[in-house]
């Protein structure tokens, strides 16, 4: 034992327990672990070369039940009645959701289908259902699969070949990844959101700054958080370049679980919980790397660039940097200048969406700040909660209202602007504030320019129609 | 797979950091079904126009580029989304290897599992093929070595099990399949 490092022999971390509970083959010089998954979430965009490898080995998917498949990247946002009877805009787009149909029925995997109540983004229905839960492993053929480590899971995103060998033998071949602990104190100031902290996380780390690792997320600020916050943080660890991002589960976890429909209940409830209250790192465990920061110190952030690391302080000015040829490209695209503010800068679409920033919070935030205002004229704004249970409770508490009277438009759940693929786009050269998670060239649009932010920002950007700290009019 | 020992060709440079998948392959050629056609997609937008014309000053669409096999990338090259469609449009293209400083790993992952030789080299060695755009590279698999025309040669780092499955042309899911029994009794205590 070695006191000066203070760590501790046979500590372990909450990710080590999550791995090392889930290893069907130990990892060996010549070969990687086999890795089991409890939980293995499909959509139409990552499954159908997938299951066609099943269809031409004569296999079945192993575990049914401990698959689920949603739709979302394609579907449309439009209400079916305004679409003129065709339930997807693009005909491609119409094959691929009729595909998972077919390959769902052929397989026995459970859908949510179109017109299913509880439909969604991936991300979201999977801890709304209650699905997700502390210790598991879980998969999906997407990147942002890692919002599921919030509740405590080892959750990351693989590729379609892999998404078959999880169907045929509800394992993967896995080396074991790094660990990294950002540890986050002090408290996040009032308008000062989950969405800042972890691009202002991103900011310091850099877009590559977790590669080759799985990030913890640890101390005062992110205890703070409330479960759908810690979706948010852990959602985009894959913009740091991490596998998986994780958040030991506590009493916040588990009254979000408590009652949800597919969580465990009564006996099977009280004994999860005694397994899951072990998962914590231990004291003294030992991480490859670890991040300090402090909570206090962040401000409303904003991107700038084309990719999520390129983020400063909603006040300040985009940085400059002289014979940079990517960076001066990057901002050739985005129609913007080194030493110039971003505050103040035209904005024409706001989308509030995605599985980053879809949920009942996010969209509270968001309504607070618009009730009783209205967008800025010639701003498009369209709002789409991230699954339709989240639609229906706000639905409930008069959030559409307070949408579309402001002039927003009230959409069905699904991916919609954050990727663009089922016909909500942004117009080439405009500039989009959005709360999703990627503001790659071409994103949400060929020629789009997307600004990425908090909830609160995006609403206060609608209001003035250009780029607006929102704690401006947070305190009006 | 076909197996996977040895490749000689010139290169393409791309020297941006940080070139990610939704460049590779934009999201709206995602809808298809199938894994073949992606080539003709592959970095769309920067490869055509509005008007989907080719645009001369892009790398891929100058008579050089033709028959290169090996992509020379800056660090962090296929970040961003965990699609597969990116290492199924550079291998439709004809890529067979990518080399930078750094790759991201979801995309390794995904190009291993396709033919696709994901290769990482010191920053010294980029540098110079960074700056020397059109040279013929020898990649040797077994050896896990790339050597310059100069005559410098400088191993890379590959994981023995997937220079094993590359060189035998062994696919992953058949190596899981045959740890059925193992599977079945992790269910069964689990
Ligand atoms: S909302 Fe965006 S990031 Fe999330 S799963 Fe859909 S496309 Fe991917």
């Amino acid at each position: 034992m070695s006191a000066s490092s203070g760590t501790r022999a046979g500590a372990r971390t909450l990710f080590e327990k999550v791995w090392d509970s889930h290893i069907v083959s130990p990892q060996s010089a010549s070969a990687p672990a086999v890795l089991y998954v409890d939980l293995h979430l499909i959509h139409e965009v990552t499954s159908p070369q997938a299951f066609q490898v099943l269809r031409e080995r004569g296999l079945p998917v192993r575990r049914p039940d401990r698959t689920l498949a949603t739709m979302d990247h394609s579907t449309p946002t439009r209400a079916a009645a305004t679409l003129g009877g065709t339930p997807v805009a693009i005909d491609s787009a119409a094959r691929q959701v009729a595909t998972l149909e077919k390959n769902c029925a052929e397989f026995g995997v459970e859908l949510l289908s179109m017109s299913h109540a509880q439909r969604g983004i991936v991300h979201v229905i999977g801890p709304e259902l209650g699905l997700s839960q502390p210790g598991q492993t879980i998969v999906c053929g997407d990147s942002h699969t890692s919002t599921h480590g919030a509740v405590g899971a080892l959750a990351f995103g693989i590729g379609t070949t892999e998404v078959g060998h999880v169907f045929a033998t509800q394992c993967l071949l896995q080396r074991r990844p790094r660990s990294l602990s950002i540890e986050v104190k002090g408290r996040l100031r009032p308008g000062v959101t989950a969405k800042d902290l972890i691009l202002a996380i991103i900011g310091r780390i850099g877009v590559d700054g977790g590669t080759g690792h799985v990030i913890e997320y640890r101390g005062e600020a992110i205890r703070a958080l409330g479960m759908e916050e810690r979706m948010t943080v852990c959602n985009m660890s894959i913009e740091a370049g991490a596998r998986a991002g994780m958040i030991a589960p506590d009493e916040v976890t588990y009254e979000y679980l408590a009652g949800r429909a597919r969580a465990p209940h009564g006996v099977d409830w009280q004994r999860a919980l005694e397994r899951w209250r072990q998962l914590p790192s231990d004291p003294g465990a030992r991480f490859d790397r670890e991040v300090h920061l402090d909570a206090a110190q962040i401000e409303p952030m904003i991107t700038y660039g084309t990719n999520p690391g390129m983020v400063i302080p909603i006040s300040a000015q985009i940085p400059e940097r002289p014979g940079d040829p990517a960076f001066q490209r990057a901002l050739d695209y985005m129609g913007l200048s080194p030493g110039q503010p971003l505050k103040d800068q035209k904005v024409n679409v706001v989308f509030l969406g995605s599985c980053t920033n879809a949920r009942l919070s996010d969209l509270r935030g968001a309504a607070a700040l618009l009730r009783g205002r209205r967008i800025a004229r010639g701003l498009t704004m369209l709002v789409v909660p991230g699954s339709q249970e989240v639609k229906r409770q706000a639905e409930t508490e008069g959030l559409d209202r307070i949408f579309t009277e402001a002039g927003a438009e009230w959409r069905e759940s699904g991916c919609s602007m954050c990727i663009g693929m089922n016909g909500d786009l942004v117009p080439r050269g405009e500039y989009s504030v959005s709360t999703s998670n990627r503001n790659f060239e071409g994103r949400q649009g060929a020629g789009a320019r997307t600004l990425l932010a908090s909830p609160l920002t995006a609403a206060a950007c609608a209001v003035t129609g250009r780029v607006t700290d929102p704690r401006e009019l947070l305190n009006t | 797979m076909e197996p996977f020992k040895h490749l000689i060709s010139r290169t393409v440079v791309m020297p941006a950091a940080n070139i990610d998948t939704d460049q590779i392959i934009p999201a709206r050629f995602l809808t298809t079904t199938t894994r073949e056609g992606l080539g003709a997609r592959l970095f769309a937008d920067w490869r055509y126009d509005a008007e989907g014309r080719p645009r001369p000053d892009f790398v891929l669409n100058r008579p050089e580029a033709d028959g290169c096999r090996i992509l020379v990338a800056g660090r962090n090259f296929g970040c961003g989304s965990s699609r597969e469609h990116a290492p199924w449009a550079l291998t439709d293209y004809g890529f067979r290897a990518v080399i930078s400083t750094e790759i991201a790993d979801i995309f390794r992952n995904n190009s291993l599992k396709n033919g696709l030789l994901p290769v990482v080299v010191e920053p010294a060695v980029s540098d110079w093929l960074l700056a020397h755009p059109g040279s013929e590279l020898s990649l040797d698999v077994a050896t896990r070595t790339l050597t310059l025309p100069t005559g410098v040669a400088v191993e890379f780092p590959l994981e023995a099990f997937a220079q094993h499955c590359l060189l035998e042309g062994v696919d992953e899911l058949g190596y899981l399949l045959a740890r059925s029994a193992d599977i079945a009794a992790y269910e069964a205590q689990a």
